[in-house]
């Protein structure tokens, strides 16, 4: 059936069960219930360390179609699923749900578990390389659940997804399971989203390469949550763990891109005292925080905090006294990882603070103004970050869709063309953000402003911006490309795309 | 019209030749000359020939520069640009002599495409020692000539000197081709600020030739835009002060009075004409509606 949204979602999917269908993205005001967590107490003398992580996995309740949790903080150099799923297939366990907060091109091995049905079902973020390609051609048994960050949060607080054990990479642990992300060869920061698995799996294994005398000083996962630390060589290789997108970037287009971006936010009526802030890490959305730290120090502007996933260029900012305060789920970079260590300023919250619907309030209801990137926006602001042009799944909500919905002005960034494709099209292919959240696009052509920000369009209209409509900005590009070919897709699902408050959005199917 | 910068653009990039309007330069030079090497001149004359049929520049000047008469390549460059009707010639290299040729060339075009004769209008780059010298006499060659542009580089290797940041070198040059542009009412553009990572010398560099006499400068990545487009666009304060003198010379006219002072300075003709640019100018960018 069609969705509110316009997409082709059935109301039952193999697989994956009922679907909840998408109402609006304030629908889901109501009363949540949190799961309770079951877990085996430590009493006095009770020893939690070990040298072997096979010792640890001979006392875990291993079974078929267990849940088993990662989080993504090391990035492209993660050792930990890998190492851990290995092992787990070799003792010839199967049909199991990988619940990874994101999946990257390291973790190419779990395509071979997939063909042999030892992993059936995946839940994930954000996905790109190998896996990715495999989910979009129908390699895994069940649709891979995409959800948002906050979702994730949910997913697990809640109880939809059941985690029986969580495998979390420690990048600096004591005896007793004290972990923090910023000490230890394979520091990488915060470790917004590894508290969540912490919090609410049943089982948890801390694996750590720096073990540390008991107390650890820094404490991000206390010792009430781990059952077992296991030591290893190493958890991940320190040039993956950072990314490597924290460069701005040198395109003459993008820096217009990001110049324009700059200009509307300073006429928007957000840009003041006390504003609070959020970009991502690709080039472009560096390039607007750098120049909305001249403007802010030009005008004399003092935000509240800059929040999301943090880069060098935002410590910066902060440093320069322009925002009060650093809310961090997950560092990009090195500059970044020490200031979470340094500066008091900064703080790292988890995953569930930063954009979980079912809380008490997270830190993106609080949002100002973010910054984000788009594969294809459509003429209803509807906005794809999870798949290509042609079905392939390269990415995800990540965040996305939980700032769309909290910030008061969520502007997309993008070229109007990329590689003679049109990035604005009729329909998205694949809808991850609703764009009843989406306000504003800026390209390097022109601006458009989501209808429904009636008081924007007039604050705008007295700026020299090129303010058009989404279907001028659309004729222009096409003028540019021409109009696509339609992709085929067949019946077959292979990813579901679950909102923040675990309505379905839409669907993945399997391309011709 | 306005022509704070001019932005060089390689004409054998299809990528650029498709983004040229877009990074809001007030004329962009689509390039036969140095950024295409020799192997590359007759694709780079078909890439500009196909781009100006299929693109809209909109209200950006597109110069098109050409190769010099000493080369192989100028007579065919002329012979199929003009014919597409550009808004301008770049001619590298300007002396009297090339410009005399330019024009006739131009005159002969145009009547066999019936386009308006002087309708294609010409940049000189004035870049060698002997350009320098004889300026005004270039100028005086044609009446398609919109600026003359300068063009350091190439002119400090004739003068057998090192370019440098500080630019004193060009000093004279600078001085006399500016001297030469407004005694015949034309554009005077600066050479390029080549090192597109100094953006603190570029803002020297631009002041410094706005100083002297320079209406706009040349730029050779599209990063310079704003920096130059800043300098040579009125600030607040001259907006105001415009504004200011506007106001009194009307007050004045009420009075039946044709000299009037604002600030305990005397207001005559020079100045208030330098009010009405400064605020056309504004009204242009868009500085004031």
């Amino acid at each position: 059936m069609k969705n509110i949204l316009g997409r082709e979602v059935p109301d039952n999917i193999k697989g994956y069960g009922k679907v909840k269908h998408y109402g609006g993205y304030l629908k889901s005001k109501g009363t949540v219930v949190k799961r309770s967590i079951k877990l085996t107490n430590m009493l006095p003398g009770d020893e939690k360390l070990y040298d072997n992580l096979d010792l640890v996995l001979d006392k875990l309740p291993l079974k078929d179609g267990m849940v088993v949790s990662f989080h993504h903080h090391l990035r492209n150099g993660d050792f930990i699923l890998n190492m851990v799923m290995e092992k787990i297939a070799a003792r010839g366990y199967k049909d199991i749900t990988i619940a990874a907060s994101s999946i990257f091109p390291c973790h190419g091995e779990l395509v071979e578990l997939m063909e042999k049905k030892i992993v059936t079902n995946i839940y994930a973020g954000y996905i790109s390389g190998p896996v990715a390609d495999a989910i979009s051609v129908g390699k895994l048994e069940n649709p891979a659940v995409m959800h948002t960050h906050g979702g994730r949060a949910r997913l697990m607080e809640s109880g939809d997804l059941n985690v029986d054990i969580a495998f979390i990479a420690a990048p600096t642990s004591d005896d007793y399971g004290n972990i923090n992300g910023v000490d230890g060869k394979s520091a990488c920061g915060a470790l917004g989203y590894a508290y969540t698995d912490a919090e609410t799996a049943d089982i948890t294994v801390a694996i750590t390469d720096n073990l540390v005398e008991y107390p650890n000083t820094t404490i991000d996962i206390p010792q009430t949550l781990i059952d077992y630390v296991v030591v290893v060589d190493a958890i991940g290789d320190p040039n993956g763990i950072v990314s490597g997108t924290t460069q701005i970037t040198k395109d003459p287009i993008g820096l217009k891109i990001a110049n324009m971006t700059t200009e509307l936010i300073k006429n928007s009526g957000y840009f003041k005292d006390g504003m609070s802030f959020q970009t991502g890490a690709g080039g472009v959305s560096l390039a607007v925080a750098a120049d909305m730290k001249a403007e802010m120090i030009e005008h004399n502007i003092k935000g509240s905090f800059a929040s999301g996933g943090i880069t060098g260029y935002i410590v910066d900012m902060y440093k320069e006294g322009l925002f009060k305060s650093l809310f961090d789920v997950q560092c990009f970079d090195l500059a970044a990882i020490k200031s979470a260590k340094e500066n008091s300023g900064h703080m790292t919250m988890s995953a569930s603070m930063y954009a979980n619907a079912n809380n008490k309030g997270s830190v993106v209801n609080k949002l100002d103004v973010v910054i984000l990137g788009a594969t294809e926006i459509d003429t209803d602001f509807n906005v794809n970050v999870t798949t290509t042009s042609n079905g392939t799944i390269m990415g995800g909500s990540g965040g996305h869709a939980d700032t769309s919905a909290g910030a008061k002005l969520a502007i997309i960034v993008t070229q109007l063309a990329n590689s003679r494709i049109s990035a604005i099209k009729d329909r998205v292919t694949t809808l991850t953000t609703p764009g009843e959240t989406v306000d504003v696009i800026v390209t390097e052509r022109g601006i458009a402003i989501n209808p429904k920000r009636v008081e924007l369009i007039e604050r705008l209209k007295e700026t020299n911006l090129p303010i058009m409509t989404i279907e001028e900005l659309k004729d222009i590009a096409e003028a540019m490309t021409g109009k696509p070919k339609a992709v085929e897709f067949t019946d077959e699902i292979v990813a579901i795309i679950e909102y923040r408050d675990g309505t379905v959005l839409d669907v993945v199917r399997k391309a011709k | 019209m306005l022509r704070r910068s001019m932005l060089f653009m390689p004409g054998n990039n299809p990528g650029m030749l498709q983004t040229a309007e877009v990074f809001g330069s007030d004329s962009v030079i689509l390039d036969l000359e140095d950024a295409v090497s020799l192997g590359e001149k007759d694709a780079a004359r078909i890439l500009i020939k196909e781009a100006l049929k299929t693109f809209d520049y909109g209200t950006t000047e597109v110069v098109i520069r050409i190769n010099p008469f000493s080369t192989p390549y100028a007579l065919e460059d002329i012979d199929v640009m003009a014919r597409l009707k550009p808004n301008a010639i770049l001619l590298p290299k300007a002396t009297p002599e090339d410009m005399k040729k330019l024009d006739e060339m131009l005159a002969v075009i145009e009547k066999e495409e019936g386009f308006e004769v002087g309708s294609i209008r010409i940049h000189a780059l004035v870049e060698t020692t002997y350009g320098v010298e004889t300026v005004y006499e270039t100028l005086k060659m044609s009446n398609r000539i919109e600026s003359v542009c300068l063009g350091g580089e190439d002119l400090a290797a004739d003068l057998g000197v090192e370019r440098t940041k500080d630019s004193e070198e060009l000093f004279y040059a600078r001085t006399k081709v500016v001297n030469a542009c407004k005694a015949s009412k034309i554009d005077a553009i600066d050479t390029p600020f080549t090192d597109t990572n100094d953006e603190a010398g570029l803002l020297a560099d631009t002041i410094h030739a706005k100083k002297l006499g320079f209406t706009g400068k040349l730029s050779i990545n599209p990063r310079q835009i704003n920096t130059i487009h800043k300098i040579y666009s009125p600030t607040a304060d001259e907006i105001s002060w415009a504004n200011r003198v506007m106001y009194a010379k009307d007050e004045a006219e009420k009075e039946g009075l044709g000299v009037f002072s604002l600030d305990g300075k005397m207001i005559d003709a020079p100045v208030i004409t330098r009010a009405v640019n400064t605020l056309n100018t504004a009204r242009v960018i868009g500085l004031i509606k």
